[in-house]
């Protein structure tokens, strides 16, 4: 291969790797508010956004909705799909051992995706193609519609995002609960309705990237949680737990790597890459990329 | 080469010692460390001989438990070096400054507290377990012997704390005056030379800290070590000390004995101001 | 003779008992080829359950990779009896040391960090060395390793269960196994006990690992194949599951855990879904109404043993 198709495979294999990482960006998203939030770790967040992309396959193909309320519907119900978890699941342990948390967020991981096994069964469904795939050239470079659609929706939901955690008194109440929990429940703040909304906004913003997928893969099924779950939890973690811009960060660093890997190497070492990447950061800068160092005071 | 100057050094340095007092057990010199810009104890000076009973006091916030982990490993100073028994303790771990002849109490009890009291101090005697991985599996004599030897002092320790009644007990479930307690003798079976107090009358009763001080004394003599104690409580400190160091936003502002430390114009502003008008 | 002597050999006479009752049975026929394979299998759950207590149990670290370990033993031990025709038990201590050894490895650097990130890091590295055979085509990458004897026997693996299950009640009650516990209860508290935490976090880790290399080429050698979709983060669920079912840090509790589960696992083998929406709803049910688990941290047979030679003292008075 000479200098320049290689080249040109990278920004390819750049561009598809964007695409992929902004997916991964909305999923880690909930992951770093959740997290923030109550420090769990919230295994079973992979599987909203599979609840979600199962709920937009409802949209588009029973309901006959178009792309837009598709995803609107689906946002809704995995957001609902959220606060009940939490209420029903973790709330409860709120004072609980970190393991018992954790074990309890794996029970429901696993919950989700078996119940919907049963209920929509184990073969993957085609999702309808609600957006006709246009491929444009750009000189040797391939890019499609839905890449651009994927980019798109995700840029928007983060800047929603960024603008309800930043400048609301909902977003405002967000960041001093995860500040500080108590402090913040004397300052009058509803602690349980706050981190209420924080699972619906994570639960969102996950099914916004399970929908997404839908349109992209054309095919949706029970385990498709899993993977991407435990990707973006890595993201969450590059980027640092905990810190929103850390997630987006991390989202797209990790979507890159991935696609990387895939054009250059293998596609079958694409999982280890991330894990691989998960294990260095975790070994040289647990706090992630943008974290900050905190010790145990003795 | 350079352990051997070292060496002489350290031996200079005692023989310098011994020409005035008893052995050098503990030796600060210069310490200082410094936390993202922040000097939180700085230039401190301080040596503990044997068998000496050392306050270090100040007000919140001065730096107080911060030296007390420079001196056990918790931290690595940023500059200077802390001797004990003669061995730089800079750069050990911790369970390294441990195994030297320091143990230590917390100001928050630090007690294993889903096990039971007589674990509690079990564990405490484990680097002075003989037999290996191996032993243990198999349950060779060596290991019932040390095994038998290891609970035997642990209740000796109980006893001696009045504790051997709660031998079996979850530690979490006894009160806290005997968590206290408990954390001393756990600290004790590690056979230390130097054992270090963080605010251990911290919640007690004006009657408890009373009897906290004779035994402090007590153990001390018992012993036969060293002891140093941070203290918040001034009837503690006082009573039971022999030699005081006062620390101020990290800096070293006075030495000396207990009566002179209460007459000591710097301490009384800093200090006990609001106590002294 | 020591107490502690005794109540050993009162266990080991136990444990003959059963096997002679559990090896008569499946002798009359009594036990047929479907249930003797779920004690076979109820064996090589409870190595791994509580190998995998050894770790998350004792020694309060929680890793969640268990089934790495379990792949490991089983693709080693394959190799040597299949590709280089060695005897079963050289396969069995080969599986074992590189599990092991692997365990260490991964160990030493993984065991600085706390909580949920060990958890997660413990969880990448099972997928990634489940990966990283899923790619090697010398082990049968993609479709397995096919055409492993069958080997192991209701009589081995029970009794290799049983020396690893005294092999871990002797560390638990040794100098060592209170280093882990203490480590578990307060690590800094430990510290200034004179223990090398991480020293102990790794032998722990490592003699889990090993177990689970162990119950690895025990598994592959009855199953006639070891696969890569066995391997998976669910198979480390499972063990998992059956560590808290019966109560992290005991290894009583292990062992219950590993025989219900394996019996309900065995009942709902016709409902794939079923079964892991039970195993799923009575992990959370389990965590909200009673998250030590059914012993807590306590153990039966400490108990029970005091109890039986109480009265068996009591007879000899009487005499």
């Amino acid at each position: 291969m000479d200098m320049g198709s290689l080249l040109h495979q990278f920004i390819q294999q750049m561009i598809n790797g964007i695409s992929l990482g902004s997916i991964y960006a909305l999923i880690a998203l909930g992951y770093t508010m959740i997290y923030g939030i109550i420090k769990l770790i919230n295994f079973a967040h992979g599987d909203i956004y599979m609840v979600g992309a199962y709920l937009g396959f409802i949209a588009t193909t029973y309901l006959g909705f178009g792309f837009l309320p598709a995803i609107i519907f689906a946002m809704l119900g995995a957001g609902l799909a959220g606060i009940i978890i939490e209420r029903v699941a973790y709330r409860p342990m709120r004072n609980a051992p970190r393991i018992a948390i954790l074990i309890t967020a794996i029970g429901v991981s696993f919950f989700l995706e078996y119940t919907m096994m049963l209920i929509a069964s184990p073969q993957p469904r085609t999702f309808p193609a609600i957006f006709e795939a246009t491929v444009y050239h750009l000189g040797p470079l391939v890019v499609n519609s839905q890449q651009i659609l994927i980019l798109v929706s995700a840029l928007v939901l983060m800047v929603a995002l960024s603008y309800i955690v930043n400048k609301t008194k909902a977003g405002m109440a967000m960041r001093a609960v995860s500040f500080d929990a108590d402090a913040a429940q004397l300052m009058g703040i509803n602690v349980d309705k706050t981190i209420s909304l924080t699972f619906a906004l994570g639960s969102a913003l996950a099914a916004a990237g399970g929908v997404l997928v839908g349109i992209y893969y054309n095919s949706i099924d029970p385990l498709m949680g899993m993977m991407p779950g435990m990707k973006a939890f890595i993201a969450a973690v590059l980027g640092g737990i905990g810190i929103i811009p850390g997630a987006m960060a991390g989202g797209l660093i990790l979507g890159v790597v991935e696609a990387l890997v895939s054009g250059f190497i293998s596609s079958t070492f694409r999982d280890a890459a991330s894990f691989a990447i998960l294990i260095l950061i975790l070994l040289y800068k647990p706090t992630g990329l943008l974290g900050k160092n905190v010790r145990e005071k003795v | 080469m350079a352990n051997e100057n070292t060496a002489a050094a350290n031996a200079a340095a005692l023989q310098e010692a011994n020409a005035t007092a008893a052995k050098r057990l503990l030796d600060l010199k210069d310490v200082s460390i410094v936390f993202g810009g922040l000097r939180a104890v700085s230039n401190l000076n301080m040596h503990i001989d044997e068998g000496e009973l050392v306050g270090l006091i100040g007000p919140n916030g001065a730096g107080k438990t911060t030296a007390f982990n420079m001196i056990t490993g918790v931290y690595e100073p940023t500059e200077g070096q802390v001797h004990f028994d003669g061995q730089l303790v800079n750069g050990h771990k911790s369970y390294q400054v441990t195994q030297m002849g320091m143990a230590r109490t917390f100001q928050n009890i630090r007690l294993f507290s889903e096990l039971s009291v007589l674990d509690n101090v079990k564990i405490a005697f484990n680097m002075h377990v003989k037999y290996n991985l191996a032993e243990a599996v198999v349950r060779d004599k060596l290991y019932f012997s040390e095994e038998d030897y290891v609970a035997e002092k642990s209740m000796e320790l109980l006893e001696i704390f009045h504790l051997e009644k709660h031998a079996n007990d979850i530690a979490k479930n006894l009160p806290y005056g005997e968590q206290r307690r408990l954390e001393i003798a756990r600290a004790l079976a590690t056979q230390p030379k130097l054992l270090l107090l963080d605010e251990p009358a911290a919640g007690m009763n004006p009657q408890e800290t009373k009897e906290l001080t004779n035994m402090i004394k007590w153990i001390r003599d018992q012993f036969k070590l060293s002891v140093l104690l941070i203290e918040h409580d001034m009837s503690l400190v006082m009573g039971v000390c022999e030699r005081i160091y006062v620390l101020e936003y990290g800096f070293c502002i006075a030495e000396g004995k207990p009566e002179e430390i209460k007459h000591n114009k710097r301490v009384i502003e800093a200090y006990l101001g609001g106590e002294a008008s | 003779m020591n107490k502690q002597r005794k109540n050993d050999l009162l266990a080991l006479g136990a444990c003959v008992l059963i096997y002679a009752i559990f090896e008569v049975l499946i002798q009359l026929e009594i036990i047929g080829p479907f249930w003797e394979l779920n004690m076979v299998l109820i064996c090589i759950n409870i190595i791994l359950a509580s190998s995998l207590n050894m770790i998350n149990g004792y020694t309060g670290q929680f890793s969640i990779g268990h089934a790495g370990f379990l792949a490991v033993g089983a693709y080693v031990g394959a190799i040597f009896t299949v590709k280089l025709g060695l005897p079963f038990p050289v396969a069995i201590i080969a599986g074992t040391i590189a599990a092991g050894f692997l365990g260490f490895l991964i160990g030493l650097p993984t065991l600085r960090l706390n909580g949920d990130y060990l958890a997660i890091a413990t969880l990448g590295l099972g997928e990634i060395i489940r990966i990283c055979i899923l790619n090697i085509d010398y082990v049968g990458g993609a479709s397995g390793f096919m055409g492993i004897p069958r080997l192991t026997s209701f009589t081995n693996i029970f009794w290799i269960m049983i020396v690893i299950l005294f092999f871990i009640k002797n560390f638990k009650n040794s100098a060592h196994g209170r280093a882990c516990l203490a480590i578990r209860e307060n690590e800094i508290a430990a510290d200034t006990m004179g223990i090398d935490t991480t020293k102990y976090k790794v032998m722990a880790f490592t003699l889990g690992a090993a177990f689970a290399g162990t119950a690895g080429v025990m598994f592959s050698h009855y199953f006639y194949i070891a696969h890569p979709a066995s391997f998976t983060f669910m198979r480390s669920f499972d063990i998992l599951t059956m560590v808290v079912l019966g109560g992290l840090g005991s290894m009583t509790g292990s062992i219950t855990g590993a025989i219900v589960l394996t019996f309900i696992s065995a009942y709902l083998a016709e409902f794939p879904e079923w079964r892991m929406i039970v195993y799923s709803l009575t992990m959370i049910v389990l965590m909200l109404r009673r998250p030590q688990g059914l012993f807590g941290s306590a153990e039966l047979s400490a108990q029970m043993f005091k109890g039986l030679t109480k009265r068996i003292g009591g007879v000899k008075i009487g005499k």
